[in-house]
């Protein structure tokens, strides 16, 4: 006969007490390292904050033999080279997740979809060797010439696409973006595009549209949620990434003409120079870089996940 | 051009465009792992394993990077992923769809595509400043933070898989959640689980930027986890930019290493993946 033993009973729920505990504690601790990764920020870039004030974003000198620096060339690299990846990303993204959708026979749709998904499983300081040592050179000697010469001289794009050819510089690291960020918009869209119900395709081709047809005004409609936060997630890695573009950006803090020419990003400024940073000034100006990447890419990451979510509550797994 | 025509042009050209633009990302990821391979095999030879980084110009290998790679890596998992783990398990059994649930999840996902150099500065700020110096275990924390969020995410995806049957059975032998937890779900989804842990140390083990400025870096052999300690990412950044020959063949035998290294994680983290999915269909 089972005797229901109180004390037994007692213990049970001190160790359910305890454990539950312990989960609501390390639940609880991811809110912390957000709000901490925050704080210690703003109190880490206070000192240059304070001292240069809103002047910190709107100046583009940057001279630790005067203790001078503003931010605005690292944030108009960071910008540019995002847009770069982003023009590069965006339509190759799509081109892959619209093959793997509705063109890619079944049989190498796992295998290609594993690899794209591997590209982004490669750690960006290998991006960033490949950009410097295969993709400069590459670039230095057979595109950036050609782009000179011939689009160098166009009103409006001219500038762009002047000055020597360096091999990296700001078009180099976008490009590397572009690979690196390639295969998140391409995962995202392709999930996106696989719950798009069947049905609605099906009525498209039913009145005889083409396969592009469907895509363009079925398919695309119905997913643009996903498709911008798709992309927007891509933006958030661009803006952030730090190795590989360290690499290839030529690390020059001024703001040139010419995406051909070298520059700088805010992260790449913080991962060149902060442990050669002597004096607080000049450390504290690097932390207020990373205070500014932070509350960039925050922004773009939260937006894109909100717009993700919309989708998820219609059974769609954010990835 | 008759009206047919042109739509059936249209279609052509764009889904050629979209071929050339699988060919071209596949085309990037062999371009890169060609580059690897031709350049990290001719620097592999047993110096790797046995010596450590060299002097500019000097014979040597990467022992103390790796030694220190393994051993900061393995801390990471260990303190993040506990941390993870449990905290999957509350959002996966205790909060649920509660306010609280649905910001931490949110942040999480926030966290998990936050760039790691700002992880960096954190952990700089909270540790080597009050420290005073860089050192292996603000490094190894560093990475724990980046793993928690893997972890979480894995953890509550997998325990939700459990099927509801396996939990109500359990608590209607009375057990209370927390040993329907360990002994029911825990054990249910312990494939999953395991996945989660290799996706993390896939991607805490190439992490660069976070080890900068809190690691650094340490040309010689140390086991002193409170001392800079060398590791190969920081090891093939600092190499690759190296004037020196010898070091940049160096970086590339690291970068080869690292790179088939994760990339295993990362395809025994799929195949484990899928054999769980045909183990839950049949």
């Amino acid at each position: 006969m089972a005797i229901i033993d109180p004390g037994h009973a007692a213990k049970q729920l001190i160790y359910e007490r305890v454990f539950r505990s312990a989960t609501l504690a390390a639940a609880i601790l991811v809110l912390l390292i957000l709000g901490g990764v925050f704080v210690s920020l703003l109190r880490g870039s206070w000192p240059a904050l304070s001292h240069f004030g809103f002047s910190f974003v709107t100046r583009e000198i940057w001279n630790p033999v005067t203790d001078e620096y503003g931010a605005l060339a690292p944030i108009y690299g960071t910008v540019v080279t995002s847009v770069i990846a982003m023009l590069i990303a965006v339509p190759a993204g799509f081109g892959i997740a619209l093959f793997l959708t509705e063109l890619c026979p079944p049989l190498l749709k796992r295998p290609i979809g594993v690899a794209v998904e591997l590209l982004a499983a490669v750690p960006s300081i290998i991006f960033g060797i490949w950009g410097l040592f295969v993709l400069a050179p590459l670039l230095q000697r057979h595109v950036q010439p050609w782009l000179i010469e011939h689009v160098g001289h166009l009103p409006l794009v001219g500038p762009l696409f002047k000055g020597p050819p360096f091999g990296i510089g700001i078009l180099t690291a976008g490009m590397v973006l572009a690979i690196m960020v390639l295969p998140f918009i391409a995962a995202t869209m392709r999930d996106v595009f696989d719950t798009v119900p069947p049905m609605l395709k099906e009525s498209g081709y039913g009145l005889g549209a083409t396969t592009w047809e469907v895509m363009w005004n079925v398919v695309v409609p119905h997913s643009r949620v996903g498709i911008v936060g798709g992309i927007m997630l891509g933006l958030g890695r661009a803006l952030g990434e730090t190795m590989a573009v360290t690499f290839v950006i030529g690390n020059a803090h001024r703001i040139s003409s010419s995406i051909l020419a070298p520059g700088t990003t805010i992260s790449s400024a913080i991962a060149n120079e902060f442990t050669e940073a002597v004096g607080d000034l000049y450390t504290s100006s690097l932390i207020a870089l990373g205070l500014l990447l932070f509350l960039i890419t925050f922004t773009v990451i939260a937006a894109a996940q909100a717009m993700l979510r919309r989708l998820e509550r219609r059974g769609f797994a954010v990835a | 051009m008759t009206r047919r025509t042109r739509r059936k042009v249209t279609n052509g050209v764009f889904l050629a465009l979209s071929l050339i633009a699988t060919m071209a990302g596949l085309a990037c990821l062999a371009a890169i792992l060609w580059t690897l391979l031709s350049n990290g095999i001719a620097g592999m030879s047993w110096h790797l394993f046995t010596q450590m980084t060299p002097p500019p110009g000097g014979q040597g290998g990467l022992l103390n990077a790796l030694y220190g790679s393994a051993v900061m890596t393995l801390l990471g998992i260990l303190i993040g992923s506990p941390i993870g783990l449990l905290a999957g398990t509350y959002l996966a059994e205790y909060g649920r769809d509660s306010r609280l649930s649905i910001a931490i999840r949110f942040i999480n996902d926030v966290l998990l595509s936050a760039p790691s150099i700002i992880i960096g500065l954190f952990v700089y700020e909270i540790v080597v400043v009050r420290m005073g110096h860089f050192s292996a275990i603000a490094g190894a924390l560093a990475l724990a933070v980046l793993a928690i969020p893997v972890t979480l995410r894995t953890t509550e995806d997998m325990l939700n898989l459990v099927p509801l049957g396996m939990k109500d059975s359990s608590a209607a032998l009375g057990a209370y959640p927390w040993r329907t937890t360990l002994s029911v779900l825990y054990p249910a989804a312990r494939s999953g689980i395991v996945t989660g842990l290799l996706l993390a140390v896939a991607r805490i083990s190439g992490e660069t930027a976070p080890l900068l400025f809190t690691a650094l870096n340490n040309q010689f052999w140390s086991t002193d986890l409170n001392a800079p300690m060398a590791n190969l990412p920081v090891v093939i950044f600092q190499f690759a930019l190296s004037p020196y020959k010898d070091w940049q063949d160096l970086a590339w035998a690291g970068a080869l290493i690292i790179t088939v290294t994760i990339l295993i994680l990362s395809i025994s983290a799929r195949v484990l993946l899928a054999l769980l999915q045909a183990e839950r269909r049949s």
